[in-house]
């Protein structure tokens, strides 16, 4: 009689188990982090507690590569094969969003309260996506390197003007100490040109397209602030203040810790790096200004929902708890990114008041200007990267910028504006 | 005089031993490099490459590399799928890609020279202008499982195999076997009575050792090295993906070169071994054919 009763009660209660689980709805969520360790571990960490933590929604990862994800993901949605909750790198989103893969994210904006601007995904006047963290760019130097040459230490208050950024390259050259003054970390390619270079562009006044109407580049890329700036870029090579487009990448990696750089141009997943590196007097400093505002691209990775979902409440379910305080701080701590919110930033170790890192949160939030919101940025992105190596490599910068508007402006009329 | 004649030939021969010795190190720079740097930590990598210590076990040698590497993907995996597509792809490739030739060279047939041509000319349409088409037709296709009718082949083994078992290329080279083959052996073999399929399979196939060698190597590399932008647009699941998409994972913000090295090293001996494996066959096979991969 025992052995039934338990016989019986092994039964329903496995039976009950099987109903929960079976009562949970699995959303598939694509993600870029293959191969990182780290990030896949805090992401699997914060899926099997929000699958745990209600009983609505079941959470599956697949993570692909980074440098394939996006070739991955618009071969899915042309097949028809895409999951629920998408990754998305914060400047594509808009292209996504316009060809259809993504529909809004259905969250509240109680749910983003705090958070950095530039993590918010917004589109045509929805959210569409939200990152977990953001990241940015700063001036790498050694405050004994600025000592030495007799410089002002520029502050997110007062950044260096043109000039003086440019006597500072100058007084760098001149002492006879570096290989280059300046590592603007040309052997990074791809999306490392728009996102680190177009901010100085920006600040000589100029811009990949017109933000006004998004449909056309004409006079903004190639107007007297364009080729200002272009000339400008194409002296950083000329007078040698800068390695080329044939930089070794291995100085790129390491150049600046080794001292054959004075000043490096990076981002600050490689700031923890270099602290561990023993640069223990290496400053971060905000972008030059030269003359329309110091500012630095902005916007990472984020998450928002495919238009194949079925359960959009669900993809947002689970944004909503990826967003809490602990879970950004976690990222922050274990890939080094920038949480997105103040409250994270204060229990991290580095992003903290006083943490070795605190100047970024602070960059990001004073500073960080997103990247065109158009579809048609991921075409015009390529086309300026293309231009910048070219005028690094000795071209024309006028023709080689007007080159580059008949481009930009040709993809544009061919996708009929991109329905700006 | 004759002493001379030897001295001058024991002076050529230096030469070109020499020569061949300088060419050889050349093809086998990259991948001393290779294996070499696998062993080091990438601070010494990196600077050893500025000098002939990048080509030489010295420094600080370790298998941490490996360690990481297997910790960072699922090489065994990769490699298992791998070789997997590539071993039936390539047994599949030369059964039909040799009775399609063997067709072509000994049947008659109307049709069969302006086919031969359409099929040869298919080698100039580069797989980039198909690949899309090809993504939405094999999304859409049906097949026979265990568990009945599936609606799609994404993420399977198949649609990594069965879009590649016959190209051009290979047709194109048992074809050109296949006419070399004496005549004569086929027609005493249909006055005796045998079938076509029995040419095929007694006559015709045993004698084409070279052929197959270089079939089933072209194919292999191509592969096991080349199959990069197929899987990545087929195959979204861990489980089948490839080495070569695979190593995409060891791409991140910050390269770990040495682990690079370590996964390029352990992915490449299956093909060196097989090329070892071959060899023989392949060279006396690219000297009758002419044909380089």
């Amino acid at each position: 009689m025992k052995l039934k009763t338990a016989t019986f009660g092994v039964l329903a209660a496995s039976t009950m188990l099987a109903g929960a689980a079976s009562a949970q709805t699995t959303l598939g969520l694509w993600y870029h982090g293959a191969g990182n360790e780290v990030e896949s571990r805090i992401l699997n960490g914060i899926i099997d507690d929000f699958n745990a933590a209600q009983s609505d929604w079941s959470v599956t990862v697949e993570s692909f590569p980074q440098e394939s994800y996006n070739d991955s993901v618009v071969a899915a949605a042309l097949a028809g094969n895409l999951p629920c909750i998408l990754d998305v790198d914060g400047p594509v989103m808009p292209n996504w969003a316009w060809a259809g893969y993504m529909v809004p994210l259905p969250i509240s904006e109680d749910a983003l309260a705090g958070h950095l601007d530039a993590t918010i995904g917004r589109w045509d006047g929805q959210v569409y996506s939200v990152g977990l963290w953001d990241a940015a760019v700063s001036l790498y130097a050694r405050q004994s390197t600025l000592d030495e040459l007799g410089l002002r230490t520029p502050t997110l208050a007062s950044p260096w003007s043109g000039e003086e950024f440019m006597a500072a390259l100058g007084a760098a050259k001149a002492s006879g100490k570096y290989d280059y003054a300046l590592d603007l970390g040309m052997a990074w390619t791809g999306e490392w040109y728009p996102y680190a270079f177009s901010p100085f562009l920006q600040s000589f006044g100029g811009d990949i397209v017109d933000r006004s109407t998004y449909k056309s580049a004409e006079g903004t890329l190639n107007g007297d602030a364009g080729i200002a700036f272009a000339e400008w870029w194409q002296s950083l090579f000329t007078e040698g203040y800068s390695p080329g487009t044939s930089q070794d990448p291995a100085d790129r990696d390491s150049g600046f810790i080794n001292g054959k750089y004075a000043f490096a141009w990076n981002g600050n997943w490689a700031a923890a790096a270099t602290l561990d590196a023993g640069v223990d007097d290496v400053v971060f400093l905000p972008a030059p200004d030269f003359g329309n505002g110091s500012t630095i691209g902005a916007a990472s990775w984020q998450f928002g929902v495919s238009s194949s979902c079925s359960h959009p409440e669900g993809a947002a379910a689970f944004v909503e708890f990826a967003l809490q305080d602990k879970y950004l701080a976690e990222f922050s701590d274990g890939i080094g990114l920038i949480p997105s919110t103040k409250e994270a930033a204060a229990m991290t170790e580095r992003y903290a008041e006083g943490g070795p890192l605190a100047v970024y949160f602070d960059l990001s939030k004073e500073q960080a200007l997103v990247r065109p919101v158009t579809p048609g940025y991921v075409v015009a992105a390529k086309v300026f990267e293309k231009a910048l190596a070219d005028i690094a490599n000795g071209a024309d910068p006028a023709d080689t910028l007007d080159a580059a508007v008949d481009e930009i402006d040709r993809d544009i009329e061919n996708n009929q504006g991109y329905g700006h | 005089m004759a002493l001379v004649s030897a001295e001058n030939r024991g002076l050529r021969l230096a030469a070109r031993y020499a020569t061949l010795t300088l060419v050889a190190l050349v093809f086998m720079f990259p991948l001393v490099f290779m294996v070499v740097s696998s062993f080091k930590p990438d601070q010494q990598l990196l600077s050893d490459t500025s000098s002939l210590r990048a080509f030489l076990p010295v420094g600080d040698i370790s298998l941490d590399n490996y360690y990481a590497a297997f910790r960072r993907a699922p090489i065994g995996l990769f490699m298992l799928n791998s070789v997997f597509v590539t071993v039936t792809t390539v047994l599949l490739s030369i059964l039909l890609c040799s009775l399609a030739a063997f067709s072509f060279v000994f049947l008659e047939w109307t049709g069969r020279n302006v086919l031969l041509t359409i099929i040869l000319a298919t080698l100039i349409i580069p797989f980039e202008t198909i690949a899309v088409p090809l993504l939405l037709f094999v999304s859409k296709l049906p097949w026979l499982g265990m568990e009945g009718i599936a609606w799609g082949w994404l993420n399977t083994y198949r649609v990594q195999i069965i879009p590649w078992i016959v190209d051009a290329l290979t047709v194109f080279l048992f074809v050109q076997f296949f006419k070399d083959l004496p005549r004569e052996l086929i027609e005493a073999a249909r006055v005796e009575g045998a079938s076509w399929f029995m040419i095929y399979r007694k006559i015709v196939m045993p004698l084409s050792g070279p052929v197959l060698a270089t079939a089933a190597i072209l194919k292999s590399l191509k592969m096991y090295n080349e199959q990069y932008l197929w899987p990545l647009i087929v195959v979204q699941d861990e489980a089948h993906r490839p080495v070569m998409v695979g190593l995409g994972y060891f791409f991140q913000l910050q390269i770990a070169w040495g682990e690079v090295m370590a996964y390029l090293t352990l992915i490449s001996v299956p093909v060196i071994g097989f090329y070892l494996l071959m060899q023989r066959a392949f060279i006396s096979s690219i000297a009758s054919t002419g044909v380089k991969g």
